[in-house]
């Protein structure tokens, strides 16, 4: 009888540990390793796989980070995260348009791209102060006309760079731009670590960490804390004497920023610009990879930033090739789509975490 | 006390309500009135096209009345009835049920799948509360990745695909375009009328109204009532003894079955289905349409149907052409009816989200003048 209770509570233990972690998360992670110990009996190489996983990390990081400080402020998920996309597209763009090259064009870009990434983001910050309860929705849509407004807009805008319009009509700009002979690689050849067909890009992961450390620093520091205190309860917030609009708002702007770099960290390690529709859909991988490590509508860390981006990331590399060469079958992206918005539905059902 | 407001509003004031009230509907009457002498269309032509465009799309429309009436919200998840469509389409497709037969074994075969999926789709909803359209709209996405596993990978070695011409040559799955030749428009040609050089689509109207007084029949009903019940307040209805889970999983299970018809009747006109790319942009353009004819996210009329439809239509005809005519570039046209349909959802949402602050920020004065009063008459 005492043996079976404590079994019971074990048991309980148990349930509560996997309830903390989150089933769906236990089951992703499982996969992946399940992904890891399959691929080398498989017959695909296990080190190309390990540092396609990292690269596709060290790419997507950033733009991952960017969910967090409006989470933090109680703004919900980022949805509208091509609007800051967009921002650091003209950075990127009008960086080559008036002729940087190298490695100084990436910092051009970054620096170009903040006062849009600023204005938009005040922008968009006052509407979504203006719809508090309703950000996630309108947060989506907000991306979606940005980025067909920018489409005409990218069509429009007086740019000359021969390297970027189309050949015969001499304007518009094209889909894709190679940044050969710009910041491609920038960051990821900064000592590059290369050992057999394991290679690490340290320049990239060094540049997340860096911002990843400012981030957390501002989020101990006084004005931080006050924006965490307004997402965790607005009340208590307002109490204290805390401008909630304001911070709100701050927060806004900052994911906003980080998005315009976590693009441009994106496009040095692809290598192109890719402009007009791309920036659609980039919301929702975003989104989901930061839910899968363990953040929720209203709480996420850094740390559910680095897992969430290396579990996400590594099913995208691995699925394909493990896939294929088990059963010649490529089900990945039908796999990508399942698991990315499910753990978006997931997270936005979950009791506990309902809006308040 | 509203009624005096009401009276002492002047003239001026009301006009500034009317519109406010009807912001986007304008916008678009503006929009249309600039670009259709651009466009330098005949009005003939342009009749034609709004009457099949409406044959086409009112019926898609209509399925996201019932939503609304239960306070659910603008249903994207309209999308998994179109997808339930698809698949009885594609059934018929390969069992070579051809003509107006075909068209309602796809609906019957429709039906079963928009059930299940409508089920899912309002369990979910009703695990979030407050946030259904979010969450609608990520589970349209979820159910494509499910729909694209059973057509891409089951469609073939599971459910039994006769007929090559519908696979890929890799022996499963099913081709990027589904031709319905000989289903093609057999529901609007049912009965010919041509009225100034426009072809109608009298038997597609016909099932159009016979769904519209649906509705306005259903609005009467037990069941109607409660829904409307449900969608002004959660908790009043559930005191009243109105099963408000239940009711709203009804109503998103009869929107997702009446999408799925709405969806046979799309691609019947049509005459091909994209497999994998026809559903996924009809839940949007259904919404903007919607939102257009003046509707807001909580109160729809049949009337906002086709004000909006035609409006809708009328804009997506002309701005690509017009846009042409004025910057040189087709592409601009077709950028811009795609950034304004993105646009209206986004005011839309904007004015309804307002406007519930509003009156939420107005409940919390009157609540704290009552306490106030009530503090004075404890003081005296």
């Amino acid at each position: 009888m005492n043996e079976n209770a404590e079994k019971q509570s074990f048991m309980d233990r148990c349930r509560e540990a996997v309830a903390d972690f989150g089933l769906p998360r236990l089951i992703i992670a499982g996969f992946l390793l399940l992904l890891f110990i399959l691929s080398p009996l498989v017959g695909a190489d296990l080190p190309t796989q390990i540092s396609n996983t990292i690269n596709r990390f060290s790419w997507n990081a950033i733009l991952v980070l960017a969910m967090v400080p409006m989470v933090h402020s109680g703004c919900g998920l980022n949805f509208g995260l091509p609007l800051g996309i967009i921002s650091g597209l003209l950075g990127a763009t009008l960086s080559v348009e008036l002729g940087f090259t190298g490695g100084l064009s990436f910092f051009a870009a970054i620096v170009i791209s903040t006062p849009f990434a600023i204005i938009l983001g005040l922008f968009y910050g006052w509407l979504l102060n203006k719809i508090k309860g309703g950000e996630m929705m309108i947060a989506t849509y907000v991306g979606f006309s940005s980025v067909s407004f920018m489409c005409m807009m990218w069509l429009l805008l007086p740019y000359h760079s021969p390297n970027m319009v189309w050949g015969l009509a001499g304007k518009g700009l094209r889909t894709t731009i190679s940044l050969e002979g710009y910041y491609d690689k920038v960051l990821a050849n900064f000592l590059q670590i290369n050992i057999g067909n394991l290679s690490i890009p340290t320049g990239t992961i060094l540049f997340f960490i860096l911002i990843a450390l400012g981030i957390w620093a501002f989020l101990h520091t006084k004005t931080g804390t006050a924006m965490t205190a307004v997402g965790s309860n607005p009340v208590f917030a307002r109490a204290a004497g805390v401008n909630i609009d304001k911070m709100r708002m701050l927060s806004v702007v900052m994911s906003t920023w980080l998005a315009a770099v976590g693009i441009l960290v994106y496009e040095q390690g692809f290598g192109f610009i890719q402009l007009y529709m791309a920036p659609f859909y980039m919301a929702l991988p975003a989104v989901s990879a930061i839910l899968i490590g363990g953040a929720s509508v209203n709480k996420a860390s850094i740390a559910n930033v680095i897992i969430g981006t290396f579990l996400f990331q590594g099913i995208v590399t691995m699925t394909p090739t493990v896939m294929n060469n088990m059963i010649h079958m490529d089900m990945s992206e039908v796999i990508r789509i399942i698991v990315s918005n499910g753990m978006i539905l997931y997270a936005l059902t979950r009791k506990t975490e309902r809006a308040k | 006390m509203m009624n005096k407001t009401d009276s002492n509003k002047s003239t001026v004031q009301k006009i500034g309500g009317f519109l406010g009230a009807n912001t986007v509907p304008i916008m678009f009457i503006l929009i249309c009135a600039v670009c259709i002498p651009l466009s330098g269309f005949s009005p003939s032509y342009l009749l034609n096209e709004i009457v099949t465009r409406m044959g086409r799309n009112t019926f898609l429309i209509l399925c996201l009345l019932i939503p609304i009436m239960a306070g659910m919200g603008l249903n994207f998840g309209m999308t998994l009835g179109a997808m339930a469509g698809e698949i009885g389409l594609i059934l018929t497709a390969d069992w070579q049920i051809v003509g107006i037969p075909g068209m309602v074994l796809a609906m019957i075969l429709s039906i079963p799948i928009s059930i299940l999926l409508g089920l899912i789709c309002g369990k979910i909803l009703n695990m979030a509360k407050g946030r259904e359209m979010v969450t609608s709209y990520i589970i349209s996405y979820f159910i494509n990745g499910v729909y694209q596993f059973v057509v891409l990978y089951l469609m073939g070695p599971v459910i039994p695909i006769k007929h090559s011409s519908l696979k890929l040559p890799r022996g499963y799955g099913i081709r990027n375009t589904v031709s319905l030749l000989d289903m093609r428009q057999k529901l609007d040609d049912l009965i010919p009328l041509t009225v100034f050089g426009a072809k109608i689509p009298v038997a597609t109207f016909l099932l159009i109204a016979v769904l519209c007084l649906f509705i306005v029949w259903f609005r009467k009903t037990k069941l109607g009532q409660d829904m409307r019940a449900v969608g002004q307040d959660m908790e009043v209805s559930k005191d009243a003894g109105i099963n408000v889970e239940r009711t709203r999983i009804i109503s998103i299970i009869m929107s997702t079955v009446l999408a799925g018809f709405g969806m046979v009747i799309y691609l019947q006109n049509m005459g091909n289905i994209a497999t994998y790319s026809s559903h996924s942009q009809i839940g949007m353009f259904c919404i903007a349409a919607l939102l257009v004819g003046g509707a807001s996210v909580d109160r729809a009329s049949i009337g906002n149907v086709f004000l909006g439809v035609t409006l809708f239509h009328l804009m997506f005809i002309v701005a690509p052409s017009a846009g042409a005519k004025l910057t040189g570039d087709s592409m601009i046209g077709e950028y811009f009816r795609v950034f304004v349909s993105y646009a209206v959802i986004t005011i839309a949402l904007v004015m309804y989200e307002t406007k519930k602050r509003r009156a939420k920020s107005r409940m919390a004065e009157q609540l704290r003048l009552d306490q106030l009063k009530e503090s004075e008459v404890a003081e005296q």
